[in-house]
Order: structure tokens, then C-alpha cells, then sequence
């Protein structure tokens, strides 16, 4: 039987699993749109901006494990979504995209809605292809998600000129597997440096674990917790980690870096062994990194060796799958008598006490802190929470404490703002029982206001939690702390009626105002099982965020809410230990 | 330090512009490159120089590794190794000239390939060393015209890439 390229592509697609795509049509991809419309196992998601159905690929990716797909048309509808593959990519999110391409013979000629797909996006992402012949189609379809999900994930873009779509050619069997000479995804740690990494561990006096994104990636969360109670180790999450490890149990010591707690980047200071799993040493981490971890050896697990001393220099580096790392791990230690560690606890302890998350609630404002806090009661922690970017992100990370891997969806690497409502459709798509907030700022919710028509249209009930301080308030903040007030731009004069415009896009508006009303606001929000909730909460527009490491600091130099002085401790604190 | 780099990749279009786009994308720097197919024509090699401490070069190597398209790379500064860049240039000539420069192009094993009245073509291949040796043997007026190939490598005799 004879089939055209679109139809090889979306059999090719059907033959990968996937059961939803995220995409906007045009001229290059009509032939596709035609094949794809009689395709009744695959869902197509119609969004309203290109950059809202990489988003919404990518949240559907991270909440449910699997590889997020997108479709766009050429020119304006492949650049308008590099924002979207960007963010993929800096947070290693598995995302196939297929864009549309101008005919094979009119590439080169600066044909209409001509760009070079290819050629933009080559930095930003894991992998592309321009597809050139019919016979391309299948294994490169098969290729791209193998590498999108595999070893470290992250998005591939297949680009694909109208012609080729429109060919015909006889049918093959869609390939089962693939072997690439140059792409090889399994890597088996080593099991010495293992052993070397169990022994220093083992006599570690002050050791700390730092899990990062690589845990929830790695589908890790299991060896991650077993290890942990195991060992009694403390342990800090970064951003990207939150969930891997329960943040209620005792254990964890709460989100490390810029904006961590007292206790876990003092710990991070004062420690002598610092393990990696699957954590890159950003420099929202590390801050200054001559002041970085002074006394600390490192063991650092990641998948990508290039990760590895690439900003810190590893003493034991173990290249591969935390899952596979950390059972090892737990098999080597099992029996191996480890280092008291009680008094590195009780100093943890003593900075504990610190409460470096306590806020100051003033009468007639409602306080961020206070909503999110609210937030976490009413679903009473179980929601899926994506967010946008700006201080409201990091509250949510600090008050919302993320039990579960694969809850915490956000941009952390490239900081996207926008990235929080289609995200958070994605995520509902995916997983449509689960309660989805999204919690955002007056400023972010801006950037893809569009994609609530979509969300109309597909029945995806999400909880906006729009923080509306009237600023850019991390900007603001950077602008009280670094440049004397002055406040450039940073201020929104003229903000929409938020309700109104929920309601002129179908769904319901809730304006807070008053801090008795939140949390009655919340759960009737939450009650509207069938509807998308548009909470527009007034906060104080003066709060900021703390703990905070100013640029140049160590983990050691904190700012902390309510102290005029920078808390700064040094060495000899731990040292006693 | 210089580090000579030889990288085993797809023959593939696009490959030579994603090695291209990691230096300038993570400032990394190019000293030469070449490239061309190697005896299984699906394959080619590239050879870079590149120079920078050892941070960087480790970084350097792996970036080139994660490239979907490298099948292999490897330092060849790290390991017993030969080298060799191709220079051509065009010598101008005088009577005057001539012996001291037919003298000099002997004592580099310089080849002339082509020759009119004023001018020779010659070519001299070796270690980058030796061919800035032998230009600074010219003055700038007699040297008309220079194009080199930038350094290709091979391991040791003991070694296969
Ligand atoms: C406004 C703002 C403020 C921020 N402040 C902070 C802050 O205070 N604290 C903070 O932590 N972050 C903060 N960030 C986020 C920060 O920019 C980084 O995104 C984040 O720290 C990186 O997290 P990570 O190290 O876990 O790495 P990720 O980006 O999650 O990378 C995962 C790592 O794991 C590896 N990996 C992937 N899969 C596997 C596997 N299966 N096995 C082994 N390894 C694997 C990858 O190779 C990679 O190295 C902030 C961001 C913004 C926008
Ligand atoms: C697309 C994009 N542009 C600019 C920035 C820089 N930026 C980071 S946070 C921020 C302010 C965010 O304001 P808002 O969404 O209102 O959140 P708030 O900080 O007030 O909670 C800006 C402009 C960004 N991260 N993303």
C-alpha cells in the first residue's frame, strides 16, 4: 500500500504512543494537518500561540514522564516556538518537534515563510533534523524520540519540507529498534568509583545530599528516599528537585541557593561531603564560587559527563542513571558501619531554629507567603503546581512543600516567563484527575494570556493563582536591594480587570482582597471541578523574597526577612562540629 | 596550551556547523580546523586546534562527545602523536634573489610546484613551528601570497583513533 509523508508521519507518531500534540497549522504543514485530522488516536491540542504548545508539550512531558510533541508550520510558526524548545532544553525535557518546512526546491531561494528551522534552533536543542527524501521519514521519527528520551533528555526538532509530505511511497514496518554509531544512551556507572564514593561517605562526619532535577528525570525517587532514610543523611533540593525527596520529612532541609534556606545553604557551607545527584552546580547554586562549599569534598552523579567539574571540580565523578547509581549505592553501604553524624545534626539543628522562612503579617494586606501557605491547605499538598517566573516561583518553591516527584512543574533554567499556564494545561491533559494550580504574577500571566481560549476549547480545568503585587516584583526587588530604589520600569500602571477577563474567555474570576476571603476563595475554587478559576489575589507589593544570597555571596552570606544586616557566619561555626 | 583535537563525525550536512556553533556558542576557541571524508566515506575527521587550559579542553572534548553526530573524539596532545600542515606560497624572485631563496627552500625541503620569471609556487609541509619558521626566513616583500591548511593529525604509531 501507498501512503504520502504525512500519513508515515502520524502512523510513525501513532506507532510511538503518542496520544497528544500540541500545535498550530499553516501552508508548510496543511498536507500533515489533513493526515493528522484522520487520525482518531491522537489528540491534537489547538492552542493560540506557537510558544503556548511547546509549553504545553512540556508540561504534559514533565507531569507525566513521557516525550512532549509539537507541531508547527515554517517560518513565523518555528521561531515563535524557540522560546518554548529553549525552555525544554535547559531543563532537559524530552520533546519531539516537527516543523514544517518550504517545498525541497524552494529552500535557499528566501521562499515565502522560509527560515532556517535547522540553523535556529541547533543551540537550544538536544538534536535536529532536516528531513530530505520520503524514505527519511520513519527512522528519523524513530531516532528523535529515542534521543529526546534517552540518556539526558531534551527536545529534537525534525523539520520537514512540504514536498516530501505530499510523496508517496510504498509502506514500511515502522522500525522497532535503533542503533546509532555516534548516540549511545546506556552508560553503566563505575563500579569502583562507586565503591570510593560508599567509603568516603561512610566516614563523611558532615555529609549532605544534593538532589537536583536528574532525581524526577531519572524516575529516581524511590532509590532517592530509601538512600536518604539509610543513611540518615541530610538533604537539600534544588529548584528543579523539589518533590524527589519529601520536603515535610525531616530529612530535608528545604530548597538550597539563591533563595534557600538558612539551614540547607549552611549546611552546604559547613560540609564535608557534598554528593551530586543529579545536580549541575548552577550558579543560582553555587553564587561565588571561590566562596563555595570551603571544606567540602565532592562526589557528582550525573548522566551528561560534560556536567561534570564543569563548575566545580569533582573528587569522585560517577557518570550515570541516578537510579542506577543510587540502588548501587544502597547495595554498597547496606552494611557498612557509617560516621556519627550527631552533631552535624544538632548544629543543623541550631541553624533550623534560625527559621529563616518566618514573615511578618501585616493587617490589611494579604501576604504572598499567606496565599501560597493557604494554597497548600486547601489542596492539602497534592496539587500539581506549575508557575511562572519572578518572586511568586520562588514562593511557591519554599511555602508549597512538594512531596511527590513530577508535581513541581517550572522554568528553571532558562526562567520563562509564560511557561506557567500552558504548562499547566499540559499537565492536566496528562493527567486529568489531579487538581493543577498555576500559580503566577500580574506580569507572566501577560506573556500567554491567549492560551485560556485553549483552554476553553479543550476542557482543561485549571487553578490560576495570579499574586498581583502591580509589579515585576523580582525585578522591583532587585532594583530596592542593588540600584537605590530606583524603580525603572518595573511598575504596571495600566493591569486588565483579571476577572473580567477570565469570565470574556468563559471561565470564572475570583478578586481577593482581603485575607479572610482567600481561603474561602480557594476552596470554592477548587470546588468548580468542571471550570478553570481565575484567582486574582492582591498582595502586598512590597514584599520580597528571603532568604536571599546576594550576588557575589557565598552560602554563608544570607540576607534574611526582618534583619537589616547581612547574616554572615563564618568557618568557625562548623568547624566545632 | 594548544591542544590538537581529531573528532570522528557523521558525514552528514549540518555536522560541520553544529562543531562550528559549539565554539562560538560556548566561546571556546578555533585556532584551525579541517575536515574531509575519511576511507568510509559515511565518516569524516576533523582535526581543531584549539588552546586553553585544561578546564576548558576537558569541556572542550565533551561538548564535541555529546554532539549527537560525533561517533568519537579524542586529544591528540594527550597521546603520542604526528602532525602536519601544508603551506603554499608564492615567492617572488629576483636575479638577485634567487640563489639565497632556491638555498633556503632546501634547507626547509620546500617544494616548488609551479614557477615564472619573478615568482615561485612553493609547498612545504610539517609542524605548524616549522612553517612560521619558514616564512620568517622571507622578508615580507617577497612573500606574495600564503594559504595554509591548518594542522591534521594522526596518533602514533602504536595507537589507533
Ligand atoms: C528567578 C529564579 C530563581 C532561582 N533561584 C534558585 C534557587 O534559589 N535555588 C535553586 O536551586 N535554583 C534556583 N533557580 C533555578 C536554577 O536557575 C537552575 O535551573 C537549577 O538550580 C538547576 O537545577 P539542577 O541542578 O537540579 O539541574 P537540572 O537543570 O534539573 O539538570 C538536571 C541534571 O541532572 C542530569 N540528569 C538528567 N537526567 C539524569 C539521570 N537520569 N541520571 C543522572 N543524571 C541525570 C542532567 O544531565 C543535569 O545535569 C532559580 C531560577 C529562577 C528563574
Ligand atoms: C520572558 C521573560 N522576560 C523577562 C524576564 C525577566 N524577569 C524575571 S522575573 C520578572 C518579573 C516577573 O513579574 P511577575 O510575573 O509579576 O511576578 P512577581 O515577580 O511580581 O511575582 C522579569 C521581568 C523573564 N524571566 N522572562
Amino acid at each position: 500500500m501507498k501512503l504520502n509523508g504525512a500519513q508515515i508521519l502520524v502512523n510513525s507518531l501513532k506507532s510511538e504512543g503518542v496520544s497528544h500534540v500540541f500545535g498550530y497549522p499553516g501552508g508548510a504543514v496543511l498536507h500533515i494537518y489533513d493526515a493528522l485530522n484522520a487520525c482518531e488516536d491522537i489528540k491534537h491540542i489547538l492552542v493560540r500561540h506557537e510558544q503556548g504548545a511547546t509549553h504545553g508539550a512540556d508540561g504534559y512531558a514533565r507531569a507525566s514522564g513521557k516525550c512532549g510533541v509539537t507541531l508547527v508550520t515554517s517560518g513565523p510558526g518555528i521561531t515563535n516556538a524557540v522560546t518554548g524548545i529553549a525552555t525544554a532544553h535547559m531543563d532537559s525535557i524530552p520533546m519531539v518537534i516537527i516543523s514544517g518546512q518550504v517545498p525541497s526546491p524552494l529552500i535557499g531561494m528566501d521562499a515565502f515563510q522560509e527560515v532556517d528551522a535547522v540553523g535556529i534552533t541547533r543551540s537550544c536543542v538536544k538534536h535536529n533534523f532536516l528531513i530530505r527524501d520520503i524514505s527519511e521519514i520513519a527512522i528519523t521519527i524513530k531516532k528523535a524520540f529515542h534521543i529526546a528520551t534517552t540518556g539526558r533528555p531534551g527536545p529534537v526538532l525534525i523539520d520537514i519540507p512540504k514536498d516530501i509530505t505530499i510523496a508517496k511511497m510504498e509502506v514500511e514496518e515502522y522500525p522497532k529498534t535503533i542503533e546509532m554509531r555516534s548516540y549511545k544512551s546506556t552508560i553503566k556507572a563505575s563500579d569502583h568509583q562507586i565503591k570510593k564514593a560508599a567509603e568516603m561517605l561512610a566516614n563523611s562526619k558532615r555529609p549532605i545530599l544534593y538532589a537536583g532535577g536528574g532525581c524526577i528525570i531519572g524516575n529516581s525517587s524511590k532509590e532517592l528516599r530509601e538512600f536518604t532514610h539509610m543513611t540518615g543523611f541530610p538533604i537539600t533540593q534544588t529548584l528543579m528537585g523539589l518533590g524527589a525527596y519529601p520536603m515535610t520529612d525531616n530529612q530535608s532541609l528545604g530548597m538550597l541557593g539563591m533563595h534557600g534556606t538558612y539551614e540547607a545553604n549552611m549546611a552546604m557551607h559547613g560540609s564535608d561531603c557534598v554528593v551530586a545527584i543529579g545536580s549541575r552546580f548552577d550558579d543560582r547554586i553555587t553564587g561565588n564560587l571561590e566562596k563555595f562549599c570551603p571544606t567540602a569534598k565532592f562526589i557528582h552523579i550525573d548522566i551528561d559527563p560534560s556536567q561534570i567539574s564543569k563548575n566545580v571540580i569533582a573528587d569522585i565523578p560517577i557518570v550515570g542513571q541516578t537510579k542506577q547509581v543510587l540502588q548501587a549505592l544502597i547495595d554498597q553501604m547496606k552494611d557498612k558501619k557509617l560516621a556519627d553524624i550527631s552533631n552535624w545534626w544538632s548544629q543543623i539543628e541550631e541553624w533550623r531554629k534560625v527559621d529563616s522562612l518566618a514573615y511578618k503579617k501585616s493587617p490589611g494586606v494579604i501576604k504572598p507567603q499567606t496565599v501560597i501557605e493557604t494554597l497548600y491547605e486547601v489542596t492539602k499538598g497534592k496539587a500539581i503546581v506549575t508557575s511562572d517566573v519572578g518572586q511568586h516561583q520562588m514562593w511557591a518553591a519554599q511555602y508549597y512543600l512538594f512531596d511527590e516527584p513530577r508535581q513541581w512543574i517550572n522554568s528553571g533554567g532558562l526562567g520563562t516567563m509564560g511557561f506557567g499556564l500552558p504548562a499547566a494545561m499540559g499537565a492536566k491533559l496528562a493527567m486529568p484527575d489531579r487538581d493543577v494550580a498555576c500559580v503566577t504574577g500580574d506580569g507572566s500571566i501577560q506573556m500567554m494570556l491567549q492560551e485560556l481560549s485553549t483552554m476553553l476549547q479543550y476542557s482543561t480545568p485549571v487553578k490560576i493563582i495570579n499574586l498581583n503585587n502591580g509589579y515585576l516584583g523580582m525585578v522591583r526587588q532587585w532594583q530596592e536591594f542593588f540600584y537605590e530604589k530606583r524603580y525603572a520600569m518595573s511598575y504596571m500602571e495600566a493591569l486588565p480587570d483579571f476577572v473580567k477577563l477570565a469570565e470574556s474567555y468563559g471561565h470564572m474570576g475570583i478578586r481577593v482582597e482581603k485575607e479572610e476571603d482567600l481561603k474561602p476563595a480557594l476552596i470554592e475554587a477548587f470546588n468548580q471541578k468542571e471550570h478553570t478559576v481565575f484567582l486574582d489575589i492582591v498582595t502586598d507589593p512590597s514584599e520580597n523574597v528571603f532568604p536571599m544570597i546576594p550576588a557575589g555571596g557565598g552560602h554563608s552570606d544570607m540576607l534574611l526577612a526582618g534583619r537589616d544586616e547581612m547574616v554572615s557566619k563564618d568557618e568557625t561555626d562548623f568547624n566545632a562540629v | 596550551m594548544r591542544h590538537i583535537i581529531s573528532v570522528i563525525l557523521e558525514n552528514e550536512a549540518g555536522a560541520l556547523s553544529r562543531v562550528a556553533g559549539l565554539f562560538s556558542a560556548r566561546g571556546f576557541n578555533i585556532e584551525s580546523l579541517t575536515v574531509a571524508a575519511t576511507t568510509d566515506s559515511t565518516l569524516s575527521r576533523m582535526t581543531i586546534v584549539s588552546v586553553g587550559d585544561d578546564g576548558i579542553i576537558e569541556q572542550i572534548v565533551k561538548q564535541l562527545d555529546k554532539l549527537i553526530d560525533v561517533v568519537k573524539v579524542v586529544d591528540l596532545t594527550a597521546t603520542e602523536h604526528i602532525e602536519r600542515e601544508l603551506l603554499l606560497a608564492k615567492i617572488s624572485i629576483t636575479s638577485d634573489t634567487q640563489v639565497d631563496v632556491e638555498a633556503k627552500l632546501d634547507q626547509f625541503n620546500a617544494k616548488i610546484i609551479d614557477a615564472a620569471e619573478e615568482v615561485y609556487i612553493v609547498e612545504l609541509a610539517g609542524k605548524s613551528q616549522k612553517i612560521k619558521d619558514f616564512l620568517s626566513a622571507f622578508n615580507a616583500e617577497q612573500i606574495i601570497e600564503v594559504s595554509r591548511t591548518g594542522v591534521t593529525g594522526v596518533t602514533g604509531v602504536c595507537h589507533k583513533i
